[in-house]
């Protein structure tokens, strides 16, 4: 019964992601070509010519398809065409700055945005709650970059205390960690509270209080597990979003990552690094929804039964 | 009064119930106003009683349960259960007492948590209170579930997957399972259709019968309450209008609004139909009462005084109390 849910979620994800490809891989051909913005402007119709033979370039989109394919299948991204290294060690050099940057983050914003939504709904409508709420809708309000430059004014300009670029150590982490994690803890506190008053109405919840039991009890046996799909489904979609919702905070505080090296090489019309790292993204994305998907399977009851009838 | 109803131990005194809700004011200086959902409530209820509430959706039926169960605290008044105040006590005491009253509601489906298979659910309050350890918990969850007339296999159930007669069951055994001595049941019949009614209330009247429980039942539905109640309040707007045992408020209705409650009820020999009473109108908002009786304005009997003084509950001997001028002042 299971089994058969999970495969079908799978066989729905690689789907997806072979669509995605296709879709990257002739949007960025047909829109772009690599000889006009790689060369000079004073190179020569032959020069031009050269470059296509260089790279492949001059045979039909379907047939560089089919060797990208074959090439991707065997982790080759090919080369940039800016110094010819390969594209996969460019990457593989700046995507774990980005997870652990991203990683750190959501792991910050789940430690301290959730305890404070089941606070605020368990405390509905006191100071508490407010003061939560309210300063949850200012953290993801404010523009992520700005907040970024007020630290580095405040921390790095002012105290001293802190790096402004890099990512060596544990302190340059902190800044850029905080940064996004503070908009990403105010929508979790908020989908938590939500989704936490929305249980604590029920009967079965007034009814275990009714029969003696424990807040505690209550809370984590009764109101959070059926609490968690709405919770689990945004705490997944900004896993999706973990690769590339760091492109403007990794260029304000100089973070090596992906974010980073997607803006530089659009800058220098490096196809072959655009191409792989947009892939990348959207398989981040895809990932991220299965492994929602699985989580719901592994939740919900009802979602277990209804794979198995269809 | 007879000498008997003195001597039968009292398992729950309300005294003197009120319980109103402060309104949200669109205003920011304006007089608070409130909602009364119950505004002076009073009954005793004898141990092993089977004791029936009824009245019409908004009579303040479920709000007098709660306080009961002391899930709502009363605005002002108090509920005595085994002559302790249930609003006063230790939280100690308070979890105890828990063992001693249980609840079962209209939505069965919302009863229950769609994440945990049902014999979980049962088996709860045994862990809340720590009753037996594992392998003996299990063993009177399925007990229960049989003497409820459920098959084992429903231990592993999710309640998505049963109907909801098997449903209103399960609620009744999770109930069950501390042996309470009180049974709050809140409309519990209602959800369900007509031939599995039969069944559960059948079954509420063996479990009333073998354990020697005392039910507090709540119900609009008539037919039902005459079926299983020894005793019977009648509320409406907030307010009891007529207490009586079963078979004499049925014989003998004194208030106009019970009369009208009853005959109401559909009977199986056309025969023996009794002339409808229709009652207009809807009752009055319980936000702004109206001066004088709260009936009045449906009262198909109403006379000037009813609309200057509200009548109170006065016993008309045979424990048969009223609330109603037209019955009291002869």
């Amino acid at each position: 019964m299971h089994l058969k849910y999970f495969l079908m979620k799978t066989l729905r994800a690689l789907l997806t992601s072979l669509l995605l490809v296709v879709f990257v891989f002739f949007v960025l051909g047909i829109t772009w070509d690599p000889a006009q913005s790689m060369l000079p402007d004073d190179a020569t119709e032959e020069d031009m010519v050269e470059f296509r033979a260089m790279w492949g370039l001059d045979k039909p989109l379907i047939e560089q398809f089919w060797v990208y394919c074959k090439n991707f299948v065997h982790g080759d991204f090919g080369q940039s065409y800016k110094d010819g290294r390969d594209v996969f060690e460019i990457i593989s050099q700046r995507l774990p700055k980005t997870v652990w940057l991203m990683g750190m983050s959501i792991i910050f914003s789940i430690i301290f945005g959730l305890p404070l939504g089941i606070y605020a709904a368990l405390h509905r409508n006191s100071f508490g709650d407010r003061f939560v709420m309210g300063a949850a809708v200012f953290g993801f309000s404010m523009p992520n970059f700005f907040l970024g430059i007020m630290f580095i004014l405040l921390f790095s300009m002012k105290l001293h205390w802190l790096p402004s670029a890099g990512s060596d150590t544990w302190l340059h982490l902190l800044m850029p960690m905080i940064t996004i994690g503070l908009s990403r803890m105010g929508s979790y506190a908020r989908y938590t509270r939500s989704a936490m008053l929305n249980v604590l109405s029920k009967q079965y919840c007034i009814t275990a209080k009714a029969k003696g039991a424990s807040r505690k009890r209550m809370v984590y046996l009764h109101a959070l597990p059926n609490a968690a799909i709405p919770i689990v489904t945004v705490i997944g979609t900004s896993i999706g979003h973990m690769v590339g919702g760091g492109v403007v905070i990794e260029n304000v505080f100089a973070w090596p990552g992906i974010g980073r090296l997607l803006v530089t090489s659009v800058a220098v019309r490096d196809l072959p690094v655009v191409q792989a790292i947009v892939i990348i993204l959207g398989l981040s994305m895809v990932l991220a929804n299965l492994l929602v998907d699985f989580t719901y399977g592994l939740l919900d009851p009802r979602i277990r039964v209804t794979a198995g009838d269809k | 009064m007879s000498d008997t109803a003195d001597t039968r131990e009292k398992l729950v005194e309300a005294k003197g119930l009120y319980k109103h809700y402060a309104l949200k004011s669109d205003k920011l200086f304006a007089k608070k106003r409130y909602l009364k959902a119950v505004d002076g409530v009073s009954f005793d209820i004898y141990k092993g009683e089977f004791f029936g509430v009824v009245g019409e959706s908004g009579c303040g039926k479920s709000t007098t349960a709660k306080l009961v169960l002391d899930m709502e605290h009363p605005t002002k008044g108090s509920v005595l259960f085994k002559g302790k105040e249930v609003g006063k006590l230790k939280p100690k005491e308070w979890r105890a007492i828990r063992l001693d009253m249980q609840m079962i509601f209209q939505d069965t489906l919302g009863a229950l948590d769609p994440y945990m298979c049902v014999g979980k659910q049962i088996q709860e309050p045994l862990e809340i209170h720590n009753i037996g350890d594992p392998k003996k918990r299990k063993q009177m969850v399925l007990d229960i579930l049989d003497a409820v007339s459920l098959k084992p296999i429903f231990y592993d159930r999710y309640p998505h997957e049963l109907s909801g007669g098997q449903r209103q069951r399960i609620v009744l055994a999770r109930a069950l399972i501390v042996k309470p001595q009180l049974l709050v049941c809140d409309e519990p019949i209602s959800a369900l259709d007509v031939s599995i009614q039969a069944q559960v209330v059948n079954l509420f009247k063996r479990i009333h019968k073998e354990l020697n429980l005392t039910f507090m039942f709540i119900s609009h539905d008539l037919r039902i309450v005459k079926h299983v109640c020894n005793r019977i309040i009648v509320m409406y707007l907030g307010r009891v209008v007529e207490e009586a045992e079963s078979d004499e408020l049925f014989a003998n209705t004194l208030h106009p609004y019970s009369q009208a409650l009853i005959s109401a009820v559909p009977s199986l020999t056309p025969d023996s139909q009794a002339k409808r009473i229709m009652l207009h109108g809807d009752p009055p908002n319980p936000i702004d009462l109206p001066k004088g009786c709260r009936f009045a304005s449906r009262c198909p009997k109403c006379t000037p005084r009813c609309l200057e003084a509200e009548p109170e509950l006065v016993d008309m001997g045979n424990n048969h109390k009223v609330a109603c001028f037209l019955v009291t002042d002869k």
